[in-house]
């Protein structure tokens, strides 16, 4: 049978994983593209290294103490954007070398915590999914959903134009730590299936490659979250029958996707463009020059 | 898209004294006094008073560091004033939350969003003022259609922005402050970088909300097309009003495209306040 991987309940479990990540990536990584922030999820990748080794310390739920440090980091990380310090960049930095230093700092010191383990969430370990894991997944899954896609017109008015989403009277620092939130919430699901390291790359190259297609910012999201749903699938069945890493795979997978689609998309946008320059003649009046002084008033 | 017909536009009576003195002005909207606020330490407004009445158009111009785009900023609330106070619509802005009677239209950044995101998309945030949380109802869409043939952007509603020329952008980001149908637009340099073809649209599309009520405060860096529909100009410099009154009418090099009207005026001018003395005496 060419489904017979099917038939193992660890696969089923996987598959299951891979598609609710397929779906939330993307869906969380859309703002982060649109606001040009689009490495914030590899920071909070970093920083939640530490939370998986304090788990390990502390011989607390590795998967919990991430989402909790996590969510911190991305809060710190918010707050650094919002209040748009100079050094806010270093400030980043810091937050990111950090959290991953001290997450290899503690995996070593603590004694259940190994060289694999540590790989294991690094990288993405996919078909060791439990029961247990698929019930936290499905949950947290279930509310990255809610906020990304019942949210989105919100979401959409703040990361487009902050300033004019402030002067509509929107709630737009609680949607900003929301967001923030729900991005560190999305690290930490998918860190299983597709490692720490590798996390942001499903939450922008579907994006990516989803946006060279699309006029709309809603078609943008359907279209990256089939992409995301496809590559996780693919890849997660492709380790079945390859014993390679999943979260490598998957993400191979995405950057394939993401040069066919530049391939056809490039010159059918060139086309478009011609065509639109071509039915717009109204464009071509001059524009005023430039006579305004730059100066001090005259007096 | 044709002009609307709407009232054509009157100059007003010229106001020879400051705007709250006379008690036939009609309620003010916008209502600042003694504003102060610093931009990283800077001072950039040191004592701004601007009232704006219902059913006025009033320009601030001003060099460039003058002050004028950090006031519209205060008044919608996005630079804290130090000091003073600010009004609107009669409510203390702490507790003003009636966000849909104001149409703000920030200064146009060139930055294309990260995301393609449609005319329609965009446009239709502009009514998140009165949905808030809420999806889009037949209203809210139908609105949204027509703030866009407002400015003659109907048939590119489902374009990319990114698609779009500065000034066609400019029209999208007017359509969405009118989306919400507010009584008070505040725009910050709305015809900055725009074409001479949307410069008429806009203006086209400003004096047909004016005929039908709304009041406008804007930031401009010349009259241009607006000319004519300007009832008062408040001209800022170094964060102090200087001059405030009817603007000078345009003749000669003064209706030139690109003429900054923010010299000094004959000291015959009708506009002209006590303000414009203090201001000629400084160096």
């Amino acid at each position: 049978m060419t489904l017979e991987f099917l038939d193992h309940a660890f696969m089923q479990r996987a598959l299951i994983a891979a598609a609710l990540i397929g779906v939330i990536a993307p869906a969380v990584g859309i703002y982060l593209v649109q606001r040009r922030q689009a490495i914030m999820g590899d920071g909070i990748g970093h920083v939640a290294l530490a939370g998986v080794a304090l788990g390990f310390l502390l011989s607390a739920d590795p998967v919990w103490m991430a989402v909790l440090v996590a969510t911190l980091g991305a809060v710190a990380m918010e707050l650094i954007r919002a209040h748009g310090k100079t050094h806010g960049d270093i400030a980043l930095a810091m937050l990111f070398y950090g959290g991953m230093s001290g997450g290899v700092l503690l995996i070593n010191l603590s004694d259940d915590g190994s060289n694999a383990q540590l790989l294991s969430y690094l990288f993405g370990s996919i078909t060791t999914v439990s029961e247990d894991d698929v019930i936290v997944i499905s949950v947290l899954a279930g509310l990255v959903m809610a906020v990304t896609l019942g949210l989105r017109r919100q979401l959409f008015a703040v990361c487009q134009d902050e300033e004019f989403a402030r002067v509509t009277g929107l709630p737009v620092r609680l949607l900003n730590l929301t967001l923030a939130v729900t991005a560190a919430v999305t690290v930490t699901v998918a860190m299983r299936v597709v490692g720490l390291l590798l996390v942001s790359a499903l939450m922008v190259i579907p994006v990516a490659a989803a946006q060279q297609l699309t006029r709309a910012f809603a078609s943008t999201l359907v279209i990256a979250v089939a992409i995301g749903v496809t590559v996780t699938l693919s890849g997660t069945v492709s380790t079945y029958y390859v014993d390679a890493p999943s979260g490598a795979t998957i993400v191979v997978l995405a950057i394939g996707v993401f040069l066919v689609v530049t391939a056809i998309a490039t010159p059918l946008a060139a086309r478009r463009a011609r065509r639109a320059e071509a039915e717009r003649p109204d464009e071509r009046l001059p524009t005023l020059p430039s006579v305004t002084p730059k100066g001090d008033l005259p007096v | 898209m044709t002009a609307p017909a709407g009232r054509s536009k009157q100059r007003p009576e010229p106001r020879t004294t400051t705007p709250d003195s006379g008690a036939a002005h009609p309620p003010a909207v916008v209502s600042l006094r003694g504003a102060t606020a610093s931009l990283g330490g800077r001072p950039v407004l040191r004592g701004v008073d601007l009232t704006v009445h219902r059913g006025e158009v009033v320009a601030l111009l001003g060099g460039n560091g003058s002050g004028k785009s950090t006031t519209i900023r205060a008044v919608v609330g996005q630079v804290p004033l130090t000091t003073g106070e600010l009004e609107l619509f009669g409510t203390p802005s702490r507790r003003f939350r009636q966000w849909r009677r104001i149409g703000y239209v920030p200064q146009r950044t060139t930055a294309a969003s990260g995301v393609p995101a449609t005319v329609r998309e965009v446009v239709s945030t502009g009514r998140l003022s009165r949905t808030g949380l809420r999806p889009l109802g037949r209203a809210d869409r139908a609105a949204v259609t027509w703030a866009l043939e407002l400015v003659g952007m109907a048939n590119r509603a489902d374009d990319s922005v990114n698609a779009l020329s500065g000034g066609q952008h400019q029209r999208v980001l007017i359509a969405r402050a009118l989306a919400s149908d507010p009584e008070l637009l505040i725009m910050d340099e709305p015809m900055a970088g725009v074409d001479l073809a949307s410069q008429q649209v806009l203006a086209d599309t400003l004096r047909q909300r004016v005929a039908a009520g709304t009041t406008v405060l804007l930031v401009l860096h010349e009259l241009g097309a607006l000319e004519s529909l300007i009832d008062r100009a408040v001209v800022l410099r170094d964060g102090l009003v200087v001059h405030e009154g009817a603007p000078p009418a345009a003749t000669g090099p003064h209706a030139l495209p690109g003429h900054d009207h923010v010299h000094p005026h004959a000291t015959t001018e009708p506009g002209r306040t006590g303000f414009l003395d203090t201001w000629a005496g400084q160096p």
